[in-house]
């Protein structure tokens, strides 16, 4: 070993991010002290980022299994069929820690990390989702994180030509420090072609794809995602990596392209660890080993050392195993897509991983030592009260009227135009619901066939009302993604989910941790959807305490003919309106009680039964063309959903909503998932079981009166004023 | 009517622009790097982000192998029609009038604009009549058309309908052809717009008329 180790080991194990026990267990393991390369490789990957050190235990108790499952969690992204040998890829990460300290660049590269994820299986990318987390945006560094994420999204997605069809941002004061950045890829691959990152055959090659290797994004797992924020993280920008969308899609069509002509063994994405990982983790699934020679790995600069190259995490990089024959094969379609490509090793029968540098050996660590990092056992304890302070009061006002107006203008509220308008939903041709015209977006398989199968996708999560009751809050946000999908006529394939919470080390924050865990499993169970992979980002934390629990949901679903795929926006006058669902609405966790300044409070429990028939229910109406809208009631409640499918439209509406509470609970009081807003034919309406017919759309304005008696009216023209305000003054 | 679609490093829009021509005739795609156009009757640039947009947008494109057979084919009287970034390659290349700014917002804008066909005498409008309005997607950084020199007024093919304009675009003008009439690039997407499912087929009819025009000249 030519690498000399240092006396003080154990204490830079520390700097680096791993603890005493675990440095003590490294060397048990080992029966040696790690040499520096060797250290910094234990760093990254077992960092909780990369390990999942607290979170693993729990995701097991996740349902993965079902029907149309064809790639389960554990590869880059999983798979379900959809038919006809087709088979669709998604997978939802997060790149929270590097946008809170560069929202531009770390916005950029998350999109280009999660589209790797499922280029490396096989699928080409058709569409992204993000899902967005702020503090309040009075503060100058949440609208400058705002505004910088949203563009860097925009740049990255707009260039690599893969549309951006959904998403959803809100602004609460406990994302003041840690904002959250996740981001949904869904891809479509003929089933053949899926292919699994294990590498196999010794004597097979480790081809690396694409950028050359930089100081970039050195310890970014380590450094930024496993770690708190706080003073100093300036310091860390050069832990963010930068995105080359340009690379990107040239090495997209590259890897889709060797794949088609089936020149390769496995394929991996270099996404957190770089080489480290990506070595490690392909060896691991083939039970083999692998030789990487650091002086063949293309440099962006002189002078890195061994370790800087095995865990840099310079972006558009992807590793292949190719058997030798087809070396000259891989780098001549490389060379047509002006890809770069080097052979940089090879696979080993010897089960471990060994680094050289220009011949000589400078790490050799068992894979599984490396890669079995150690798990812990959450230590939860619920606190007596949510710990976070009720929100700051900016509605006094009691009248409805007010209220509804202040729900539309609210930041978490308001027309999400002004952020959709930055990003292209469109390109590839399959777009057939945008942003804003449905509850998901809607894409159909074969763009050229003018009508078909579609598949429909929503990402969704509400901190807040996790905060409220994380088993409860969690559920509630897979029924809200699949009444989504039932609103646009689908039905459920998958469910993909990043869990963003803080410290887990602190006992509230494991006890929400995995109160949410088992409030998405029950829901999984409930609707019988398998999750398919996803991602956990620990540590959202700072010196003010945890962000609000914050599980995001991605979920895909089909439909069997994309013409008739739903639309929230009312389209006729003298239409009938409906409340689909047994809604049992409360203001605990809602936006108006976040208005008026509410503590949070527990939120009712959802009813899965209910729920199911419901989105049945209107899941078939829009498939069978009998609902011209179909919306379902979310946040702001009932009259927001009305409000929203009325603007949408251009359509007034006048109901009297049946006596669900009080006044403003029946108004404005929330439960995700549970009800949906139809309109159509008063006929066709009265035949939707758990249908009630409450009013018709038509009229200068919306007009709402609860069990008779006259609640709200005003016109479209001032609350459509304030719904395209409320954001649009976000930006500078 | 058999079309080329170019496809440059950082393309994107290329296979919407193919989708799009096979509903009128055959496409196929002309590679950046190969000189052969294989016999095309028209000649499409499509949109995306070609060589990255660095240095600056279509700069670096108009410079690929393919373009002088563009070029050479577009002197001879070949129709070519280029399409935000392909519009951007053509003023860069100097076979169209003016140039492309960026947004006077300085962000990416994605809408479906209204755009009126003010000149229906192209090869490329021949399908519409003067005044029509087509429902065409705009998706750009950079679009604002700016032109030193008063345009001569049969170039401008078409135009932002009044409160349509993305971007600040010089008399609201979205679309201008070459002096000869047989180049015309523009900012909006009619590839994006062929298809009532995925939200209006109105652009349909700019690849219609080239079949038109071919048909009409055979």
């Amino acid at each position: 070993m030519s690498a000399p180790s240092l006396p003080d080991q154990a204490a830079r194990a520390v700097e680096l991010g791993l603890t005493g026990d675990e440095y003590a267990r490294i060397v048990v393991d080992l029966g040696r002290e790690p040499n520096d390369v060797e250290l910094a490789m234990f760093s990254l990957m077992w960092s909780e980022h990369c390990g999942y050190k607290h979170s693993r235990k729990l995701l097991r108790t996740l349902p993965t299994e079902g029907p149309r499952l064809v790639l389960g969690p554990g590869e880059n992204a999983g798979a379900v069929d959809v038919g006809g040998g087709t088979a669709v890829a998604f997978k939802v990460e997060s790149h929270n820690h590097p946008s809170a300290v560069e929202p531009f660049q770390g916005a950029a590269t998350g999109v280009g990390g999660i589209l790797r994820d499922v280029f490396a299986v096989g699928a080409r990318p058709i569409a992204v989702l993000d899902s967005l987390r702020f503090g309040e945006p009075s503060s100058e560094r949440s609208r400058y994180l705002f505004e910088g994420a949203v563009a860097g999204i925009g740049h990255y997605g707009n260039s690599i030509g893969v549309p951006t069809v959904g998403g959803e941002v809100y602004f609460e004061a406990p994302y003041e420090a840690n904002c959250l950045v996740n981001a949904m890829c869904v891809g479509l691959a003929s089933q053949e072609r899926l292919i699994r990152s294990a590498a196999a055959g010794p004597g097979n090659l480790l081809v690396l794809l694409g950028a050359s290797t930089g100081r970039d994004g050195i310890g970014g797992a380590s450094v930024l995602a496993s770690a708190e924020l706080g003073e100093g993280d300036q310091l860390k920008r050069p832990s963010v990596q930068i995105g080359d969308p340009f690379a990107e899609s040239e090495l997209l069509e590259c890897s889709l392209d060797l794949l088609d002509r089936d020149l390769l063994v496995a394929l991996q994405d270099l996404g957190a660890a770089g080489l480290t990982s990506s070595a490690s983790e392909m060896a691991e699934k083939g039970g083999v080993g692998a030789d990487v020679d650091v002086a063949r790995v293309p440099l962006r600069e002189p002078g890195m050392a061994a370790w800087e190259i095995m865990i840099s995490e310079s972006q558009e990089r992807m590793l292949c195993v190719v058997t030798p024959d087809r070396l000259d094969a891989v780098l001549a379609v490389c060379e047509r897509w002006q890809v770069p490509a080097t052979a940089i090793g090879e696979i080993t029968d010897s089960g471990r991983l060994r680094v050289l540098d220009d011949g000589a050996v400078v790490a050799d660590l068992p894979v599984p030592i490396l890669v079995d990092c150690p798990l812990y056992d959450l230590e939860p304890d619920p606190p007596a009260a949510p710990p976070y302070p009720a929100p700051a009061r900016t509605l006094d006002s009691a009248d409805p009227g007010d209220a509804l107006v202040a729900l539309l203008e609210s930041p978490n509220l308001a027309s999400r135009l002004p952020v959709f308008e930055q990003y292209d939903p469109i390109v590839q041709s399959r777009t057939v619901r945008r942003p804003a015209q449905a509850d998901a977006a809607v894409l159909v398989l074969d763009p050229a066939a003018g009508d078909g199968p579609a598949i429909a996708m929503s990402l969704d999560g509400n901190g807040r009302r996790v905060a409220c009751h994380p088993r409860r809050g969690a559920a509630e946000a897979v029924y809200e993604c699949a009444a989504n999908l039932a609103a646009a006529g689908a039905e459920p394939l998958g469910l993909t989910n990043c869990l963003n919470f803080g410290n887990p080390e602190k006992p509230h924050v494991a006890w929400q941790l995995e109160q949410a865990v088992a409030g998405l499993a029950e829901a999984c169970r409930a609707l019988g959807v398998p999750v398919v992979g996803g991602n956990v980002s620990l540590y959202n934390e700072s010196p003010d305490g945890p962000i609000y629990p914050s599980p995001i949901v991605g979920m895909v679903g089909e439909l069997p003919e994309a013409a008739r795929a739903g639309r929230l926006a009312f389209h006729r006058d003298g239409d009938a309106i409906a409340l689909v669902g047994a809604f049992r609405p409360s203001l605990h966790g809602s936006e108006l009680a976040k208005l008026r300044g509410a503590a949070l409070a527990t939120i009712p429990a959802p009813d899965p039964e209910a729920i199911r028939h419901a989105h049945t229910a209107v899941r078939d109406a829009v498939r069978h063309g009998r609902v011209r809208s179909a919306h379902d009631v979310a946040e702001g409640g009932l009259a927001l959903a009305l409000a929203e499918s009325a603007l949408a439209g251009g359509h007034g509406a006048e109901v009297d909503l049946p006596v669900l509470g009080d006044r403003d609970t029946t108004l404005f009081g929330e439960a995700f998932g549970a009800a949906f807003v139809v309109s159509g034919d008063a006929a066709d309406l009265r035949s939707l079981p758990g249908a009630v017919v409450i009013g018709r759309v038509g009229g200068d304005g919306l007009r709402i009166a609860v069990g008779g008696e006259p609640a709200l009216h005003r016109t479209l023209e001032e609350l459509g004023h304030a719904f395209e305000a409320g954001l649009a003054r976000l930006f500078s | 009517m058999r079309f080329g679609v170019v496809r440059f490093p950082g393309s994107c829009d290329e296979r919407d622009a193919l989708l799009a021509a096979d509903r009128v005739g055959e496409a196929e795609l002309l590679w950046h790097a190969d000189r052969d156009l294989h016999g095309v009757d028209a000649v499409v640039i499509p949109g995306g982000f070609s060589y990255g947009d660095y240095l600056r947008v279509g700069a670096i494109a108009r410079f690929a192998p393919v373009m002088d057979s563009v070029l050479a084919f577009a002197r001879d009287g070949g129709p070519v029609l280029g399409i935000c970034n392909g519009f951007q390659v053509l003023c860069e290349a100097g076979v169209l009038p003016g140039t492309l700014l960026p947004n006077t917002s300085l962000r990416f804008v994605c809408r479906q604009v209204d755009v009126e066909v003010v000149n229906p005498d192209t090869a490329f409008t021949r399908a519409c009549a003067r005044g029509d309005l087509l429902s065409i997607p705009v998706k750009h950084t950079t679009g604002r058309f700016y032109a030193p020199e008063p345009l001569d007024e049969h170039q401008i093919v078409l135009r932002y309908a009044p409160g349509h304009n993305p971007n600040g675009s010089q008399d609201d003008i979205a679309g201008v052809r070459n002096a000869e009439g047989n180049v015309l690039g523009l900012m909006p997407h009619p590839e994006h717009a062929v298809d009532p499912l995925t939200g209006s087929a109105d652009g349909l009819k700019l690849f219609e008329s080239l079949a038109l025009e071919r048909a009409v000249a055979a």
